[in-house]
């Protein structure tokens, strides 16, 4: 049980004088699964992006005593922060163990690098049991579905042993039995690891959140858990008066420019 | 399968070897087999540039800078034993009371040279690819910087007559660290010194390319960003690769020189460099022996057809790069992995995920 925290205060993210992020904090423990939600625009991939070192952020974000803004990517990585993309980015080339096996690789000393690999290392194993992926091994991640591929991200973030999962959108385009799979996989491995979903799917969300963040225009909305979001008039208006189930429909409506150059910067 | 698979591909560099160790001296003529170095020559640059292009997905368009470094440590050596204690003859011409240049001096040693012959390309890549990969500079704007590296040198040397030998280069080498380069039997150890070099190269990269390096490396080719989420930073892993294939390349090129018997700016610049991408992309770049044997191919049509028609060769070199472009967008060595799958399917199989696979193995390996 990790004890730390990813603690942030004060975000802030312009692109170009734009303001994408204006002053949001959050927190999120072990042992909760956590969600960012909003409309489009909101905010949620960029910070994400801030915490992770993809675009450059103000303000702060600390897993535990350690400050992670203007660290680079691969440095912040190092210190336990994971995330996947909303479009599920595996090495298509490479087969379900080899694309564990280079998650894996941060935790080796170089000389492994040049050797071959002999047999499958314990946290692999572990992780294609977790995600239900021990039967495709030697299959080559380009030919999974949608659904395995980004099950396989999330086994990657569990063979690095990142203590913070960052997921952006892990359940888009996921069929409702894939997606309570991936529910329950997520609140098993939020018993020991902090885990921050950003999603679209009230659905979703209401099923498995622990406690939400509502984020609109780059601004905090209202905090705290699944019913108390909801019964949040501020965020009722934003989803176009509607709480509950229609705001599925109503969230993925118009995309605004904001999203746009969200897009770009992901690029 | 899988795991049969790297030794299958020992078995194909153990054939390998001895075609070009024992079959290639018993059978081909001096002049042959003098060609047949040259080709190991390109072939071994050519491996080079399969594992930063082909696996690495750094297209090297300046691979002749690195040969240069190679060709002219060893042609400045060689020049040196030939002239002695006196001033290269090429020097003379110009000015017959100058001295040796400060840059030429160290290279009277033979251990120096072959010093440099190593460290010279690893330290220049490891500089260039450093700056270059750390500031996240790939893909076209990569090549155009490495090609014009290479127009820039052959430039230089064009212009450095004095020192360099300018556009006729460097020639006429009597030795070869002691021995007498036109005794044929001291010919005969400079072919097998430069074979035996690519078989070496061969086995580095079989070995680079099972290990988990090989497969990181892929990794990085086809999704850079994801790795650097993983943890690495995507330079330094580029940069091995890139340092590796420079080195081969300067072997390349120094072994080249008392095979071919001169060096001229015209072999590392702009066109040279094309021609072992050439070479490389008609083998197959990505897999094993692709480089190694597109490279010996476009060497053998360069002196076979170049000489006879040279007009007509660099057309059909171009037609030859079109169509395998179109057709056979991973070369030649990706025809074996077509055969082989439909041999064990049977014809007229739709590609099924299991075929897909066995494809993807083989542009693996």
């Amino acid at each position: 049980m990790t004890d730390a925290s990813l603690v942030v205060t004060d975000l802030h993210v312009e692109f170009s004088g734009f303001v994408a992020v204006g002053g949001v904090s959050f927190d999120a423990h072990p042992g909760e699964v956590r969600f960012l939600i909003g409309p489009n625009g909101a905010g949620k991939t960029t910070c994400i992006d801030a915490i992770t070192g993809l675009t450059r952020g103000t303000g702060s974000a600390r897993l535990g005593e350690k400050e992670l803004l203007g660290r680079q990517v691969h440095k912040i990585v190092r210190l336990g922060i994971g995330r996947t993309f909303q479009t599920a980015s595996v090495f298509d080339e490479l087969t379900v163990l080899q694309n564990l096996d280079i998650a894996a690789g941060r935790h080796r000393p170089w000389t492994a690098l040049l050797r071959a690999r002999r047999g499958v290392d314990a946290s692999i194993e572990e992780a294609l049991e977790e995600t239900g992926l021990a039967g495709e091994l030697a299959t080559p991640a380009g030919i999974l579905s949608h659904g395995q591929k980004q099950w396989l991200e999330i086994a990657m973030l569990l063979v690095q042993d990142a203590k913070v999962l960052l997921l952006d959108e892990p359940v888009a385009g996921m069929s409702h039995d894939e997606r309570t799979a991936t529910g329950e996989l997520l609140q098993r491995i939020a018993a020991k690891r902090i885990v921050l979903v950003v999603e679209h799917d009230m659905d979703f969300m209401r099923r498995f959140a622990t406690r939400v963040t509502v984020l609109h225009q780059g601004r905090v909305l209202s905090q705290g858990t699944v019913a108390e979001v909801q019964a949040d008039p501020r965020v009722q208006e934003v989803y176009l008066g509607t709480a509950g189930a229609a705001t599925t429909a109503a969230m993925s409506v118009v995309p605004e420019p904001v999203a746009a150059t969200q897009k770009r910067t992901e690029d | 399968m899988t795991k049969l698979k790297p030794w299958i591909s020992l078995g194909g560099i153990g054939v390998f070897a001895v075609l070009l160790l024992a079959v290639a001296p018993l059978v081909l003529t001096d002049h042959w087999l003098n060609n047949v170095g040259k080709y190991c020559c390109w072939a071994i640059a050519a491996v080079g540039i399969g594992l930063a292009w082909g696996r690495g997905g750094m297209l090297v368009m300046g691979q002749g800078v690195f040969f240069a470094l190679g060709a002219y440590s060893m042609a400045m050596h060689l020049t040196l034993e030939t002239a002695g204690d006196r001033i290269p003859g090429f020097m003379v011409l110009y000015d017959p009371l100058a001295p040796l240049p400060m840059f030429w001096e160290p290279f009277r040693s033979a251990g120096f040279t072959l010093l440099a012959i190593v460290l010279l390309p690893v330290i220049m890549a490891g500089i260039l690819g450093y700056a270059l990969f750390k500031r996240r500079v790939k893909g076209a704007y990569f090549a155009i910087l490495t090609q014009a590296l290479a127009v820039a040198l052959a430039t230089l040397i064009s212009s450095t007559i004095r020192e360099t030998g300018g556009d006729t280069g460097l020639s006429d080498f009597k030795y070869f660290f002691g021995f007498v380069l036109n005794d044929p039997a001291n010919k005969l150890m400079v072919y097998l010194i430069a074979a035996a070099l690519l078989i070496v190269c061969v086995l580095a990269v079989w070995q680079l390319y099972r290990s988990r390096f090989g497969e990181l490396l892929v990794a990085t080719r086809d999704a850079e960003e994801r790795v650097r989420f993983l943890g690495y930073d995507p330079a330094n892993i580029k940069l091995v690769a890139f340092v590796v294939s420079a080195l081969m390349a300067s072997i390349g090129g120094a072994m080249f020189v008392p095979i071919v018997g001169i060096i001229t700016p015209a072999e590392i610049g702009a066109a040279a460099s094309i021609l072992m991408i050439a070479g490389v992309a008609f083998g197959g770049r990505a897999s094993l022996f692709g480089p190694a044997l597109g490279a010996m191919a476009v060497g053998w049509g360069q002196s076979s057809l170049g000489s006879t028609w040279p007009d007509g060769w660099t057309y059909i070199l171009g037609l030859l790069f079109i169509v395998v472009i179109l057709f056979l967008p991973n070369g030649l060595s990706s025809l074996t992995a077509r055969f082989t799958v439909r041999a064990r399917r049977g014809p007229d199989v739709p590609p099924t995920p299991a075929i897909v696979a066995a494809e993807l193995e083989e542009v693996k390996s």
